[in-house]
C-alpha cells in the first residue's frame, strides 16, 4: 500500500522551497472556526437567558457579609450533642455506599468490556444500565430510596451505591478494555480457564485503576453523602437542613466547617492510601 | 507428533495469509521456521493451539483434530502445548514465582490458583526450572524487574511448567540483543533436548537458525517453500524463500 503511493506522490511534489506546510487542511481550518463560533454563541445565548436581575446582583456582596456576620461565632455547643453523630452517618453512608456499588458495578463492568463478553448487545445493555445510574442524580435516587425506605442513612446508602455504579463501572470497564492482550493470550495457551484468566491476567493488570477508582468514588462520596440529608436520607444533611429552616445561622456554620474538615481529611487519606497501594 | 494438513487462514475473505500448508513435526528436535515479514509465519504458530483460528485444514495432535476442538476439549488439549512469545507476555505486576506457577493453571482449579493454594510439586518444580533457566533466587522479584533476557527465562520457564509434549516459540528472540538471542535459543533448545520435547520455533535470523536448528522450514507467500536440514540451506534456497539476492553476504 505504501510502496504503491510513494513514487506517484513523489512526482507530484513541487521543489522542496515551494512546498508550504500547513498543520490543518482548509476544511479541518473551517471545522474548528464552527465550532468556536457554536461556542460563543453557546455564551452569548446563555448569559441572556439566565436574566440576570441587576438590583440583587448590586447587593450580592452586602448580603455575603450579612450571612457570614450572623453565622459567626460558631455554635461550637452544638457539635457534640448532634452534629458529631450526624458526620460519622454521613461518613458510614458514604463508606457502605461505596462498598456496595463496587460489588454491584464489577460484574456490570466486566460485561461492558468487549474484550471480555465479545457480544456487542450484551456490552450495550450494560452501558445502559451504567449511563442510567449515572444519569439520575444521588438527590433524586435518594428521593426515590426514601420513598421505598422511608427517611434515614439506609436510602442514603443505596442512593450513594446506586449513583456510583455507573462511575465504577463504566472506569472499570475500560481499564478491562484496556488491558494488554499479551499476558492473555499466554494464559489460553496454557489451557486456563476464564475464571483464573481473570484473576492471574486481567485482574493484576487493571487493580491499580480499580482501587484508585473505588478511592476516587469514596472521596466523591463523602462529599455527595453530605448534602442527601437535605431530601431526608440520613447523614449531617439533615441537621444542616433543619438549621437552615430554622435560621440557625450559627448552627449552619458549624455544620458547614465539619463537611469542610472532613472533605479534607478524606482528600488526604486517598492521597496517602492511592501511594501505598499503586 | 503434530500433523499439519492443508492448513489454510485468511484474516480477510479472499486475501489467504497460509494457503495449504502441510507439515509433520517428528517427536525431537528444533525445527526453525524462517522467512520475511508477514508470510504467515507467525500466524502458522498460532494456528497450532489455536490462538488464532484456521479457515480450513486439520491439527492433528495426541490423536486429536485440534481445529474440531472448543471449550474445555481445547483447553486440556493447550495444556500439552508449551508456548514462547516475542513480547515475553509475563503478567507484570505478578512475581517470577505467580508466572511461573500460572504455567499450571489449566491443571488447577480457578479457585485453589485464586488462593495460590498449587500442588507443593508444582511449587518444587518451579523452584527447579528457576535453577535450570539460571533464575535462582528471583521467585519472588516482580517480572517487570527483570530485563528482557530474563524475562524470556520466565517465559520459557512456564511454558515448560506446562509439562508439554511440544513447544513453539514465537520470534523469541527478536526483542533481545544478539548476545542474549544465542543464550536464550541454546536454553531452549537445551530444554527441549534434554526433556525430548520437540521445539518449533518461528525466527527471522537466518543464521541463528542455522546454528541450532535441526530442521528449517522456509515460508513465502504463506506456502512451504523449504523443508530440509539446516545443511541443505543454501543461498540458493535463500533467495527463494526471501526473494532477492542483494541482501546475501
Amino acid at each position: 500500500m505504501a510502496g504503491a503511493a510513494t513514487p506517484a506522490a513523489a512526482a507530484a511534489q513541487p521543489p522542496v522551497a515551494e512546498r508550504i506546510w500547513r498543520r490543518f487542511s482548509p476544511a479541518q481550518r473551517l471545522a474548528r472556526f464552527s465550532v468556536y463560533l457554536v461556542i460563543v454563541a453557546a455564551i452569548a445565548a446563555s448569559v441572556q437567558s439566565v436574566e440576570v436581575i441587576p438590583e440583587f446582583l448590586a447587593d450580592a456582596p452586602e448580603q455575603v457579609v450579612d450571612l457570614l456576620t450572623r453565622m459567626w461565632p460558631a455554635d461550637w455547643a452544638h457539635y457534640p450533642d448532634t452534629v458529631h453523630d450526624a458526620l460519622i452517618e454521613t461518613l458510614h453512608i458514604a463508606t457502605l455506599g461505596t462498598l456496595l456499588s463496587l460489588v454491584l458495578a464489577m460484574p456490570v463492568g466486566i460485561l461492558a468490556a468487549h474484550n471480555l463478553v465479545p457480544s456487542t448487545p450484551v456490552n450495550l445493555i450494560a452501558k445502559l444500565i451504567l449511563v442510567s445510574s449515572r444519569s439520575v442524580n444521588s438527590l433524586v435516587w435518594a428521593l426515590l430510596f426514601v420513598g421505598i425506605f422511608g427517611p434515614g442513612a439506609l436510602a442514603g446508602t443505596l442512593a450513594i451505591a446506586f449513583r456510583s455504579i455507573g462511575f465504577v463501572g463504566k472506569l472499570f470497564g475500560e481499564a478491562l478494555e484496556e488491558a494488554q492482550r499479551g499476558p492473555i493470550e499466554a494464559l489460553t495457551a496454557a489451557g486456563a480457564p476464564w475464571m483464573s484468566r481473570m484473576t492471574y491476567g486481567y485482574w493484576p493488570q487493571v487493580s491499580p485503576a480499580f482501587w484508585s477508582i473505588a478511592l476516587f468514588r469514596w472521596d466523591i462520596n463523602v462529599r455527595e453523602s453530605a448534602v442527601l440529608g437535605l431530601v431526608g436520607a440520613g447523614g449531617i444533611g439533615m441537621v444542616l437542613d433543619s438549621a437552615l429552616n430554622l435560621f440557625q445561622w450559627p448552627r449552619v456554620a458549624v455544620v458547614l466547617i465539619a463537611i469542610f474538615a472532613v472533605v479534607v481529611v478524606a482528600e488526604v487519606v486517598v492521597t496517602q492510601v492511592r501511594r501505598r497501594v499503586i | 507428533m503434530l500433523t499439519l494438513k492443508h492448513l489454510s487462514k485468511s484474516y480477510v475473505a479472499g486475501t489467504p495469509v497460509l494457503t495449504d500448508v502441510n507439515l509433520d513435526i517428528d517427536a525431537r528436535g528444533i525445527t526453525a521456521i524462517i522467512g520475511a515479514s508477514g508470510t504467515g509465519k507467525s500466524t502458522l504458530i498460532r494456528c497450532i493451539n489455536l490462538l488464532v483460528e484456521p479457515t480450513a485444514g486439520e491439527i492433528l495432535f495426541e490423536g486429536a483434530d485440534l481445529a474440531r476442538l472448543s471449550g474445555k476439549a481445547l483447553r486440556r488439549a493447550r495444556r500439552h502445548i508449551g508456548m514462547v512469545f516475542q513480547e515475553y507476555n509475563l503478567v507484570e505486576r505478578l512475581s517470577v514465582m505467580e508466572n511461573l506457577l500460572s504455567g499450571r493453571l489449566g491443571y488447577v482449579s480457578a479457585w485453589r490458583a485464586w488462593r495460590r493454594k498449587f500442588p507443593p510439586d508444582d511449587i518444587r518444580r518451579a523452584y527447579e526450572l528457576l535453577d535450570v533457566v539460571g533464575l535462582t533466587g528471583f521467585a519472588n522479584q516482580r517480572a517487570d524487574a527483570l530485563s528482557g533476557g530474563q524475562r524470556q527465562r520466565v517465559g520459557i520457564a512456564r511454558a515448560v511448567m506446562q509439562e508439554p509434549t511440544l513447544l513453539l516459540a514465537d520470534e523469541p528472540t527478536s526483542s533481545l540483543d544478539p548476545k542474549t538471542s544465542v543464550e536464550i535459543m541454546e536454553l531452549l533448545t537445551e530444554v527441549g533436548r534434554s526433556r525430548g520435547i520437540p521445539v518449533l520455533v518461528n525466527m527471522h535470523d537466518v543464521e541463528l537458525a542455522r546454528r541450532f536448528a535441526d530442521r528449517i522450514i522456509g515460508m513465502g507467500d504463506g506456502r512451504i517453500v523449504f523443508d530440509g536440514p539446516a545443511a541443505a540451506l543454501d543461498d540458493a534456497t535463500l533467495t527463494t524463500i526471501y526473494g532477492g539476492k542483494g541482501w546475501l553476504h
